[in-house]
Order: C-alpha cells, then structure tokens, then sequence
C-alpha cells in the first residue's frame, strides 16, 4: 500500500464568474483525501458541487484556490498523462461512431496499434456485458445499454481512477439496480478508485466505503460517512439492519441541510 | 439481455405493408406534377384560348367560357406543345430542341458543379475559421452577410469583367451564391456538440485538431448537407445567371435568352428550356441527398432523403 492518496484536494475553493453580479461560490474550502481502490460517494441537495467537484479532480475546471492532486501530480498533468476516465450523467456516445468505435475512441486518442484497440473494445464490451453489440450504432441501444458503453470506454484504457457524474441518474429502478451490482463488479475486478456522484442515498451506501454529504450555498462537505458493510455486498445487504441505520443517518443530515437552505 | 435487444432493434423495423421509402417519394414526385398539368389545362379549359381539333391530342374542340390573359397559348401553351416541343428542331433543319438542351444541360450542369466545389470549400473553410477564432467570427460575418444583400446581378458583370468572360467566371458567379449556406451551417455545425461531447474530449488532453476531426467535423456534417443540397439548387441558379452577361450561348442561360427573343413565334420553347433547368436542378439535389444518405448512414433510425 502506497501513503499517496489518489486523489488530494486541500483547501480548494472554487468561485464562478468571480467580481461579477451572477458570482456563484460553488465550493468553499474543500479537503479531502480518497486513497487507492477506494470507493468514495458524493451525495448532496441539488446544486451544493458535486458535478463541480468531479470536474475540478478530472481538471475540466480549476480551482479558485487551493490544490487538486491526482496520483500525487497536479490534477492537469494527471489529466494530460491520462490517469482518469470520466462518465458523464448522459452516455454521451458519438452517434456516428458503432459501439465498438465508441469504446476504441481514447485507444485512438492515445495512439493504441489496431488490433490492440480491437481487442480491448471487445474485452471492455464483454466486462459490461455487451457482447455482441459491437457494430450497433448508439441509437439501436437502450438507455441503460448506452450507460454501459460509455463506462466500458472510461474503462478501456485501464485508469486507475474512475470519475462518475450521476452515471445511473437517468435509467429506471431495476436497471439502476443491476448497473449497481455490475459496478460493483467492475471495481472489484479492475481495483479502480471511483468517485461516484449520486442524489440516491441508498444507492452511495451500497456502493461505498465512504459516503461525503455536501451542503450548498456555499458547497462544503457536511459529513463524511465510514460504510463498514463488508465487501463484497450482496443485493441483501440492503435488508440489513445496520445498511438501513446508514441509510437513515444520511438521509437525516441531508433534511438537516436541506432545513437550513429554507430558512 | 434479449429483451433490451428485441427493444433496440423493433424501432427500425417498419410496417412491411407499406413501400419502401424510395418508391414512395417517387410516387409523390409523379402525383405533384400530375396535380400541376391538371391545373394547368384546367385552368385553360376554364379561361385560355379555344380549344381546335389540331391543337389538341385528343381532337376536340372547345370554347372557354371565361378569358384570362395569363391562360392564353402564348402565356401558358399547352403541356403537349411544350412536349412535343423537345422533339422538333428549334431552328430549321437543325437538331431537335431536346439535344439542344441536354448539351446546354451538360454545359450549365459543369460550371455548376465547378461553382459548387468552390463555393462549397469556401463556405466550409470560413466556417471552420469563425468556429475556432472569435475575433474572426465578429469581424467578418457582418461581410459574409452584407455580401448577401448585394444582388447577384450586379456582382455578375463585375466578376465577368474582372476574370474575363468563361466558364471559370460563370463558376465564381455561382460560388458566390453557394458559400454563404455553407458557411453559417459549418460554423452552427461545429459549434453543435454538447459541453459533455467537448469535455469527454478534453479528459483524454486531446488536441484542438483532434477534436476538430473526431468530434466537431462530424457533428457538423447533417448541418453541412442542409447547407450542400440548398447550394447544389442555387448553384444551377447563379450558373444560369452567370451565363447571362458574359455572352456564354452554349448553356441553358443562353438558350434562355435566345428563346425569349423568339417567344412570340414559340413560346413553347422558353418553356421546355425552363422545364431542363429545372431537371438539371433537381438532379443536382438528389445527388446531394443519396450522398448525405450514404455519409449519414447508420447514425439515425433513418436518415431522411430531402
Ligand atoms: N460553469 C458554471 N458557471 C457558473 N456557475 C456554475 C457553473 N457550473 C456550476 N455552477 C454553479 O455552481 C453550483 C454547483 O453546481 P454543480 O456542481 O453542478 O452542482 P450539483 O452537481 O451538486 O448539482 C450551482 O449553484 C451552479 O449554478
Ligand atoms: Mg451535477
């Protein structure tokens, strides 16, 4: 085990349009540390940073002030040298590219030989259970199918940290279900760390080692909630008595915050 | 897992009772030109000049109850004259009108095509350089615009005298009314792609030209075709126009003007000959359009024709 954290935020405070009349302090002196293999949920009420804080370690924003590190490097050569993959809340497929395309499109970002991006496209597409599916074109999928692609492609160049915005945000209750348990999955077999954003409590506390909770106005973090569930969980898990004690403590800090933003 | 395939791929199946897409357009085709010709000899029937055994197929004659000026065989001849028009000779003992106008076709066809290929190259690399450069954008397109305003028949003898009368003028004549379309959709179109597409981009440190030729370019391509079969009709335009004062007698510009001075002793010959352009028109359309369905193809459910 290394003493580097993956990702490293100190003291990061993040303002939008700063001087102007519409300025927006989206965070306010942030720190934290996730650490390798970790998986670290951010929950919140709409609008307190989650997206903006993702955004800010995958360096597609920067900070007003304070440090991004990712893999004890700035969060923009980590960007650069490619240690992340991203999925965003929409799939954001390319609709003129097939399935297969879709997934080898890093691979040929990064330079990657053909029969080499064949073959990780097939192996990626295989790990989310799309086999297949390679020559369908996005339109011919389903939502949840087009989630998979797009996770299968932040996976497909092997990072080590995998940033998702909402992944599951836009899918129906019992694919979200079954994409929980295959995300579970992946991580397990990659060893990836994975920042996940979500507005679903429930969902955080069964995917997580740690559960952040953001407040707004301005964005700071709340709590922060150890998941001691063992691992791997089973979908039972969220009968257990403990899962639901997590599950209501969270969602009491959360009317909390959400009491404060009323009044 | 089969039932989220069966769910993907039942939305491309189309009820087998109806015709495939191509035969129904075409049938549409046939419909609206029947409903015109019906229109047209009814409006004659109605109000044109009377009708006599020897200028009708069918022999019959007839007196209009009402007159209209517009509806008599001078303004508006009949569509059988005009087709039998194409298989006389316009001038005597010289070949018959339809050879005339698919060489003059032919001609026209070519400087529009040229016109095409410049005006389409044109529009797209301004459009590309407002897409990316900002000052550039604000500086210029209130010229690109204005340009527009200009008429093209003042622009004609300019440019005739400038390059020297030719088939080369004729082109930057219909270039002239081709870049602009393609200018303002390559820059919509490059502009097009969602914030999530750009960052996506971004997050793998891509370069600005990586990104022009993986994600913009291609975003860009249904607003480019919009822009291509609008350019491809106003090519034949500004070809036809271009011909007119440059002095140019060998395309449907000049047979245009040369059967306009003899209107009185054949109308029915300006009318084929507007018939032709109209054709060479419409198939530099559909050129476009099978195209954009081979380009497009897979992208939508259907990628639509026209
Ligand atoms: N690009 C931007 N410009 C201005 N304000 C922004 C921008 N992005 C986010 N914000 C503001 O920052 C705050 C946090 O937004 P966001 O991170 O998207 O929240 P969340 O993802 O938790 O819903 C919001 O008030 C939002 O309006
Ligand atoms: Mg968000």
């Amino acid at each position: 085990m290394t003493n580097t954290p993956t990702v490293s935020l100190k003291n990061v405070t993040k303002i939008f349009n700063p001087g102007q009349p519409n300025e927006v302090t989206a965070l306010k002196n942030i720190n934290l540390d996730i650490w390798p293999h970790e998986f670290v949920s951010l929950v919140g009420p709409s609008g307190c940073g989650k997206s903006t804080l993702l955004r800010l370690i995958a360096d597609l924003t920067q900070p007003t002030e304070g440090t991004v590190q990712v893999n004890g490097k700035s969060a923009y050569r980590a960007r650069i040298e490619q240690d992340y993959g991203i999925v965003f809340q929409s799939p954001t497929l390319y609709e003129w590219r097939t399935v297969a395309k879709n997934v080898e499109l890093p691979l040929e970002l990064m330079k990657y030989g053909r029969a080499e991006r064949r073959e990780r496209a097939r192996k990626m597409l295989q790990l989310v259970e799309l086999e297949g599916f390679e020559n369908h074109h996005p339109w011919q999928l389903s939502g949840g199918m087009q989630q998979r692609v797009s996770i299968a492609r932040a996976l497909a160049f092997d990072p080590a940290l995998l940033l998702m915005d909402e992944p599951f945000g836009a899918l129906d209750e019992m694919t979200r279900e079954r994409m929980n348990l295959e995300l579970q999955n992946i991580w397990d077999r990659t060893g990836a760390t994975i920042v996940f954003v979500t507005h679903s409590i429930p969902e955080a506390v069964f995917l997580s080692n740690r559960v952040v909770m953001l407040s707004p106005r301005p964005g700071c973090i709340a709590e922060i909630v150890d998941i001691d569930l063992p691992m791997p969980r089973a979908w039972e898990v969220r009968e257990d008595p403990h899962y639901f004690e997590l599950v209501n403590h969270l969602r009491d800090t959360l009317r909390e915050i959400e009491g404060g933003m009323r009044e | 897992m089969t039932t989220a395939r069966r769910a993907g791929t039942s939305s491309s199946e189309r009820p087998s009772s109806r015709l495939p897409k191509p035969v129904r357009q075409a049938l549409a085709f046939i419909l609206i030109i029947v409903i015109i010709v019906i229109l047209w000899e009814g409006l004659k029937w109605f109000a044109g000049d009377p009708w006599r055994p020897d200028n009708n197929p069918f022999g019959i004659s007839h007196k209009p109850m009402w007159k209209l000026k517009i509806a008599s065989d001078l303004n508006l001849p009949h569509v059988w004259t005009i087709i039998e028009a194409f298989g006389k000779p316009s001038r005597r003992n010289g070949p018959p009108l339809f050879e005339i106008l698919l060489a003059a076709s032919f001609f026209t066809f070519r400087e529009a095509f040229m016109g095409f290929l410049i005006g389409g190259v044109l529009g797209f690399v301004l459009g590309t350089i407002f897409a990316h450069i900002r000052f550039a954008e604000r500086g210029c397109m209130p010229y690109v615009v204005a340009s527009q305003t200009v008429p093209i028949l003042a622009i004609a003898p300019m440019v005739i005298i400038w390059l020297k009368a030719g088939w080369v003028s004729v082109a930057v004549i219909s270039a002239y009314l081709t870049f602009f379309p393609v200018t303002i959709n390559t820059l919509r179109g490059l502009k097009s792609p969602p914030r999530s597409a750009v960052d996506l981009m971004h997050s793998y440190a891509a370069s600005k030209w990586a990104i022009m030729w993986k994600l913009r370019f291609p975003s860009a391509l249904p607003y480019i075709f919009v822009a291509l079969k609008i350019s491809a009709t106003a090519s034949v335009v500004g070809a036809i126009i271009g011909e007119l004062p440059s002095g140019i007698r060998d395309g449907l510009g000049g047979a245009i003007l040369n059967f306009n001075q003899y209107y009185i002793s054949g109308p029915q010959r300006l009318w084929a000959t507007i018939i032709a352009s109209a054709f060479v028109g419409i198939f530099f359309f559909v050129l476009i359009a099978l195209l954009e369905k081979i380009v497009l193809s897979g992208r939508y459910p259907e990628t639509e024709l026209m």
